[in-house]
């Protein structure tokens, strides 16, 4: 496995791998946000967690599309499929080495971002640590979304309409944990417990879930 | 004889279109198959069946490596190179050997890449290779993971005259060596193999030599 996660990651680092997309991506969606909403400081600030969550679940939907269709395409899958290794280990890996080069680097980079949007100091690090402990949910779930549309052409925006709705409790739980602490609230609250519910039981979930559909897309 | 592949009264049936069905064959240690027949008779389905990746509506494939200590024995080469644009050739046959391989089995990249007279690309990135330099380093994956039953699917499509005979000499050493090769071709791969015609009537059954 430490063979396909150092593949996976030289993959992503080469020329149109979207290691550093992904992070391009969020940093343009976070820019972009401001002409839209307007000088006010004030309400960019109380927005600042939503955004960067936001512009973190899109940014992690970006480079999933090619998770396992790249590998299709040239008939990688099928030497997964006779490694006779686990299936859902290689796809655990897969993801692990898709947050690396997605989630990890923008959940550190938020804080920075964060100040384009005016965030409140205090808010900075727990914005950080909740998409640390979030985005692993997101790559999970998207990867769920990656397997079903393995077989078909340009599945991308079939992904991110699968992926979106499932989403949903990780992008509430993840702003809410942000927003408890500008309210006075412990960080290391409900909202952050199940936040973190969210990505251990998607780390069970996914990888099986996702195994399954690609061993179905074999037909 | 340790190694020995079967598969008895396989029938496989894509859709509504039955391709083939009481299939029934047999290899052990040192068997060349080559499997003929018309274009669509199913030959690249009954390849895929036999390396696990597609389920036949009925019949059984066994594979019998144990004295080997083998739990995944089986390389299957498709269409597909299984190489990623990417990456360089030496990259991309560590990720096999490592992947597919055991350890204490299996050429190392350079005298794999060597055998296919293809060393002088081990850097270049996989992206710039012509189809058949693309072909040889696929085939230097099989010595790379050093399994004995290679399955392959139009192995020497792309490859110029002197990579046919490099590929020919390459199964014939993996025979001579305890090894299984069954290839779905239409090139002559040499004496030694035995021919199973697939599609030889309307309801298509296979006879075994075996």
């Amino acid at each position: 496995m430490w063979a396909l996660l150092r593949r996976d990651l030289r993959l992503a680092s080469r020329i149109g791998g979207g290691a550093e997309l992904g992070l391009v991506f969020f940093l343009i969606l976070v820019s972009v946000i401001p002409f839209a909403i307007g000088p006010d400081q004030k309400l960019l600030a109380r927005l600042a967690p939503a955004i960067l969550w936001v512009a973190a679940l899109l940014a992690t939907l970006l480079g999933l599309d090619r998770l396992f269709q790249a590998d299709e395409d040239e008939g990688v899958l099928d030497q997964f499929l006779i490694a006779g290794s686990s299936l859902e280990l290689i796809v655990l890996t897969k993801a692990f080495a898709h947050w690396l080069t997605t989630g990890l680097p923008l959940s550190l980079a938020a804080p920075l971002f964060g100040l384009m949007l005016a965030i409140e100091p205090e808010a900075m690090l727990p914005v950080m640590l909740t998409l640390l402990v979030g985005t692993p949910a997101l790559t999970l779930i998207g990867t769920i979304g990656a397997a079903l549309t393995v077989s078909l052409r340009r599945g991308g925006l079939l992904i991110s309409i699968l992926v979106l709705p499932f989403a949903i409790p990780v992008l509430i739980f993840g702003v809410s944990a942000a927003n408890a602490v500008l309210a006075g609230d412990p960080l290391l609250g409900a909202s952050f417990a199940f936040l973190g519910a969210l990505s251990l039981l998607m780390l069970v979930v996914g990888p099986f879930a996702s195994a399954a559909a690609l061993r179905l897309a074999r037909e | 004889m340790a190694l020995k592949l079967t598969a008895t009264r396989l029938r496989c049936q894509r859709g509504e279109r039955l391709l083939f069905e009481d299939c029934t064959l047999a290899a052990s240690a040192g068997d060349m198959l080559v499997l003929t027949g018309p274009n669509g008779v199913g030959k690249s389905s009954l390849l895929r069946i036999l390396a696990g990746l597609l389920a036949a509506q009925e019949g059984t494939v066994a594979i019998d490596a144990s004295t080997l200590g083998d739990e995944a024995p089986v390389h299957y080469l498709g269409h597909r190179d299984a190489l990623r644009d990417a990456l360089s050739v030496g990259e991309s046959l560590d990720f096999v050997r490592s992947m597919l391989g055991a350890p204490g089995r299996g050429l190392s990249v350079d005298q794999a890449l060597d055998r296919l007279r293809a060393l002088h690309l081990l850097s270049l990135p996989v992206g710039v290779l012509s189809a058949g330099q693309k072909r040889r380093v696929a085939l230097a994956g099989l010595l790379c993971a050093g399994r004995p039953i290679w399955l392959l699917d139009e192995p020497t499509t792309a490859l110029d005259a002197d990579g046919q005979a490099l590929a020919a000499g390459l199964f014939r050493d993996h025979c001579a060596a305890g090894g299984i090769v069954i290839a779905a071709t239409h090139l002559p791969l040499g004496i030694g193999a035995r021919e199973i015609r697939l599609g030889g009537s309307p309801s298509a059954p296979t006879a075994s030599p075996a």
